[in-house]
């Protein structure tokens, strides 16, 4: 079916293409279809300049259509503190950007259109105006100075972490092609380690002899509790990870041969993100199109997919090797009290390794 | 003085000496044929990098479903026609240096700084037609190899663009980091002594060569931005040459300049206190000044055919100078935006930060210029037209999403996914490929003794191109803002992006309708190379010199004396001093080398 298409596509596209050499090709008329003929005549000029006019509306038409057909693939609310000043700058961004492109893509399509070539007109000899080039120098200068600076506050709040919110610290180690979290434990102090040390169960290379590494715990399912601040080192084992957490907001390389850091504070529990209003529509749409393609699958002799529930992720990206594309890791976020009973039953490096 | 000298040198020998199909096709020194093989060399490059392009999309739109083309094209990566995760990222990688070198950097600033600097500054030929000639060997060279590399065993390079170490250093990380990576290595050195050669050549030129009266502030902007392209480049080039000197010792001789605390296939490795920031650095430094290595002598040309085809002079000539200026300085010093989430200090994202949103004004004044050069003109709609008026659009369109990427607090949640895919692809991939295109259609009767391209054809070629580019990348915007990572061989590992199929979809078949438009142009291209239709000295009736010139190639571009300049290049429809008909009665354009005329008054721009 999807060849047919293919197929049918490329016939219609070749048909298409023969049409407009032809309408174009009967707009000549007799007498310039001499020696200077693939110089555009006034009639190549008519027709292009409507095509322009067209154009601009097409284009709007191509924006409006994504954003109503796809307006609501996007993130949903954030799910971290700062996430909410990312998302208003966001906002801001987006409306001035929306302006500026509405108002010059219209004057550029309606300028060609309207000024479109003819021989009876003459262009206006305007070389210079110094009073207009100020005005557009200066508006710019004046937007962007407030953008800049929104955006600096927002990301010196964001990157500088101070130790006053005493944050709590939890390492996310990345290697190929999957992610491991290491809690500090009730020390708050991450052990001493290095890819050097790694050996059998010891994955992460934690030294083992550290004080502060005996009440570690190593998982692979990262839980978060709610409202608390989180301190995240990071490292690699082998290549360049990206450690992405785009529901908080949160972004930052894991770096072999470095610890990298960043911190948020989750506000938005698992639970109650299941319950948004926009995050049900798109796991019901993701089911419907996972039900759908089940049924084809079924019909080949597969399995079918598992209906899908919300969780937040963990996903890398920096292209880091062959599986890339399937490298991450599930976040809970829940209430201090859940994550408390889940940390306690997990295994610190003292029972786990230095038995 | 050097134009004289030159004078009698051609005079004395310039084309008497016999040509063989070797010294004129091959082996020239003469830059119109050298302009044409590198156009020629970067066309078949770019037939390769987009044909790379729609496997790619073919592959998102339709995950692991097995299609004849790639059994055919791919071989062993695509048995039974399902493709390879590992020749995914190999296609990824080629595909974007393939484009951003080999056909937006050489096909476009190789083919149109050589055909037009000595045109329109009136010189017979590049200050050293030598090296002109070794540069294009060397850039012929570096493509062999490239293509080479798509044949190795273990496959190509296959660590992204900008092969970031340790993935592109460590061949047990990937497949392709083996003989592939060294390949794409020893390829770029060789691209980047080609391209410096290149960057001299012209630079020494332009400040040499110039004709008499030709002074710097009546160059029209192509050669403005060809300068200083042609400056950026030689700055910015050796860096990156040092980072692939450097990767090649960690790769081959042992060096930690990269690397450090690496476990990986069950070993530590020796290497320790390199830095992997510092690549990206090095690598960035390059990176950077080279989307405007690209897209500046795109703007070059939008002015000066936008000028031509509307009649009119080009609106704020000493503004668009300095914004050139201003934006090449501005460009050296933004790198780091690429690397907010990279590790580096916060604080120097904050630098870049407002660095990299102060380019946003030059550019803005530049959009607002070219807009205004439409204005009460008398647009003549060539093909090479549309494509400039389409390259502000996508320049905008592009440019404006920039202001958020800029912005490091922002950047967090779209870094490395298809938003910045859609973002740089609209303003610097799509856009210098329409300025590529305009110059094409612009001065193909220069490159091909007055000979035209068909522009019916033109005009269908535009207008596919433009709507399928919008189709494509405006919803790619999308599937970025809803978290999508870019690079991935398949989204079906997170049913989170299920809903998200569709959209690649909708976007793939653009991608192919827009890539069938190219073959329109390509078959117009070889077409009329043969049989275009012969058009007037001056098609286009423009101001600048290399329309001054024999229309048959000779050596030395003049048959007689270099041609002397009197104004600038831009007195399109100057009216005479009681306004009732053009300067010269019936004629809305005055050469550069018409002497001033009485009662004319010269434009102090």
């Amino acid at each position: 079916m999807t060849a047919f298409l293919i197929v049918l596509v490329i016939i219609l596209f070749g048909i298409t293409v023969l049409q407009m050499a032809k309408i174009f090709g009967m707009s000549k008329t007799p007498e310039q279809l001499g020696e200077s003929s693939e110089i555009a005549s006034d009639k190549d000029n008519n027709i292009n300049g409507w095509l322009m006019l067209m154009f601009v509306f097409v284009t709007y038409a191509i924006l409006i259509v994504s954003f109503w057909k796809w307006g609501e693939v996007l993130l949903p609310k954030a799910a971290s503190e700062h996430g909410q000043g990312i998302d208003d700058l966001w906002l801001i961004s987006m409306v001035l950007i929306f302006f500026v492109g509405f108002i010059t893509l219209w004057l550029l399509s309606y300028f060609a259109f309207k000024y479109r070539g003819n021989k009876n007109n003459r262009a206006l000899y305007f070389a210079d105006n110094d009073k207009l080039e100020f005005i557009w120098t200066v508006i710019p200068v004046i937007v962007l100075a407030g953008l800049i600076i929104y955006g600096l506050f927002t990301w010196t709040d964001i990157m500088n972490v101070s130790e006053d919110e005493d944050p709590m610290i939890v390492e996310l180690y990345a290697y190929q092609f999957d992610w491991r979290a290491r809690y500090s434990g009730e020390d708050n102090t991450l052990g001493e380690a290095n890819v050097r040390l790694i050996e059998g169960a010891n994955q992460l290379g934690v030294d083992t002899s550290d004080p502060n590494a005996q009440d570690d715990i190593v998982v692979n399912e990262l839980h978060l509790p709610l409202g608390r601040k989180i301190l995240f080192k990071m490292r690699s084992q082998d290549v360049l990870h990206s450690a992405y957490m785009p529901h908080f907001r949160a972004q930052m390389n894991c770096v072999p041969g470095m610890i990298t850091q960043f911190a948020f504070t989750p506000s938005v529990t698992t639970e109650q993100m299941r319950l948004d209003e926009e995050v049900m529509g798109k796991v019901s749409r993701i089911n419907s199109i996972r039900r759908k393609n089940s049924i084809e699958l079924m019909a080949k002799g597969e399995e079918a997919l598992e209906p899908y529930e919300f969780d937040y992720l963990l996903l890398c990206n920096k292209i880091c090797g062959t599986n890339h594309y399937n490298m991450q890791m599930k976040i809970i976020v829940e209430t201090q009290e859940q994550y408390d009973a889940w940390i306690a039953q997990q295994a610190t490096i003292a029972t786990s390794l230095n038995k | 003085m050097s134009a004289h000298a030159q004078e009698h040198a051609v005079d004395d020998h310039g084309h008497h000496h016999k040509e063989t199909f070797v010294t004129k096709y091959i082996f020239s020194t003469d830059h119109k044929m050298i302009s044409k093989q590198y156009l020629i060399t970067g066309l078949f490059m770019g037939i390769i990098g987009i044909a790379m392009s729609i496997l790619m999309r073919m592959q998102l739109a339709w995950p692991e479903e097995p299609f004849v083309v790639f059994e055919l094209l791919l071989g062993k990566w695509a048995e039974g026609g399902v493709m390879d995760p590992s020749v995914y990222l190999a296609l990824v990688t080629i595909h974007g240096t393939i484009m951003v070198f080999f056909v937006l950097t050489a096909g476009l600033s190789g083919t149109f700084s050589n055909l037009l600097i000595p045109l329109q500054i009136g010189a017979r030929d590049m200050a050293s037609g030598f090296l002109n000639m070794v540069s294009y060997w060397l850039f012929f060279l570096s493509s062999l190899i490239m293509i080479m590399s798509l044949f190795v065993e273990a496959g190509p390079a296959s660590a992204g663009w900008t092969i970031y170490p340790p993935l592109s250093a460590l061949p047990q990380a990937i497949p392709g980091s083996g003989a592939g990576m060294t390949l794409w290595l020893v390829s770029m050195a060789i691209f980047i002594a080609s391209s410096l050669l290149g960057s001299l050549n012209y630079v020494v030129t332009v400040i040499n060569l110039r004709t008499k009266g030709m002074r710097m502030t009546r160059l029209p902007l192509t050669i403005w931005a060809f300068f200083v392209t042609a400056i950026i480049g030689i700055v910015s080039f050796p860096v990156l040459l040092s980072a692939a000197l450097m990767l090649i010792m960690d790769r081959s001789f042992g060096t930690s300049f990269f690397l450090s605390d690496i476990f990986i296939a069950g070993e530590v490795l020796h290497n320790q206190g390199g830095s992997p920031v510092l690549f990206e650095h090095l690598f960035w430094f390059l990176g950077h000044p080279e989307v405007y290595i690209v897209i500046l002598p795109a703007m070059g040309m939008v002015s000066e055919i936008l000028a031509t085809n509307s009649r009119k002079p080009v609106f704020g000539y000493r503004a668009m100078v300095a914004s050139i200026l201003a934006i090449a300085f501005l460009s050296t010093i933004v790198w780091g935006h690429h690397m907010f989430i990279s590790g580096m200090n916060p604080f120097l994202g904050s630098v870049f930060t407002f660095t990299t949103l102060l380019i946003a004004i030059p550019s803005a004044v530049k959009s607002f210029n070219w807009i205004t050069t439409l204005w009460r003109g008398n647009l003549q709609m060539n093909p090479a037209m549309l494509f400039s008026i389409g390259f502000v659009s996508t320049f905008i369109t592009g440019g404006l999403t920039g202001i958020i990427l800029g912005d490091s607090a922002l950047d967090i949640n779209v870094h490395d996914t298809y938003f910045v895919v859609a973002h740089f692809h609209l303003v610097m991939g799509i856009s210098a490929l329409y300025g590529l295109f305009a110059g094409v259609y612009h001065w193909f009767p220069k490159m091909f003794e007055g000979r035209m391209l068909n522009k019916n054809l033109g005009f269908v070629h535009f207008w596919i191109t433009v709507i399928g580019a919008y189709g494509v990348f405006f919803p790619m915007h999308f599937i970025g803002m809803a978290g999508l990572p870019r690079r991935y061989y398949t989204n079906t590992a997170f049913p989170y992006f299920d809903d998200l199929a569709d959209v690649n979809v909708v976007i793939t078949i653009f991608a192919i309708i827009t890539a069938a438009a190219q073959i329109v142009f390509l078959y117009n291209f070889i077409h009329s190379m043969y049989y275009g239709k012969k058009g007037p000295k001056n098609p286009w009736k423009a101001t600048t010199l290399e329309w001054t010139a024999e229309v048959k190639h000779i050596h030395g571009n003049w048959d007689g004396p270099l041609p002397e300049v009197h104004r600038w290049p831009y007195d399109y429809s100057k009216p005479n001093s009681d306004d009732t008909d053009y300067m010269i009665a019936g004629q809305d354009f005055i050469p550069q080398d018409v002497p001033m005329m009485e009662n004319e008054e010269e434009l102090h721009h």
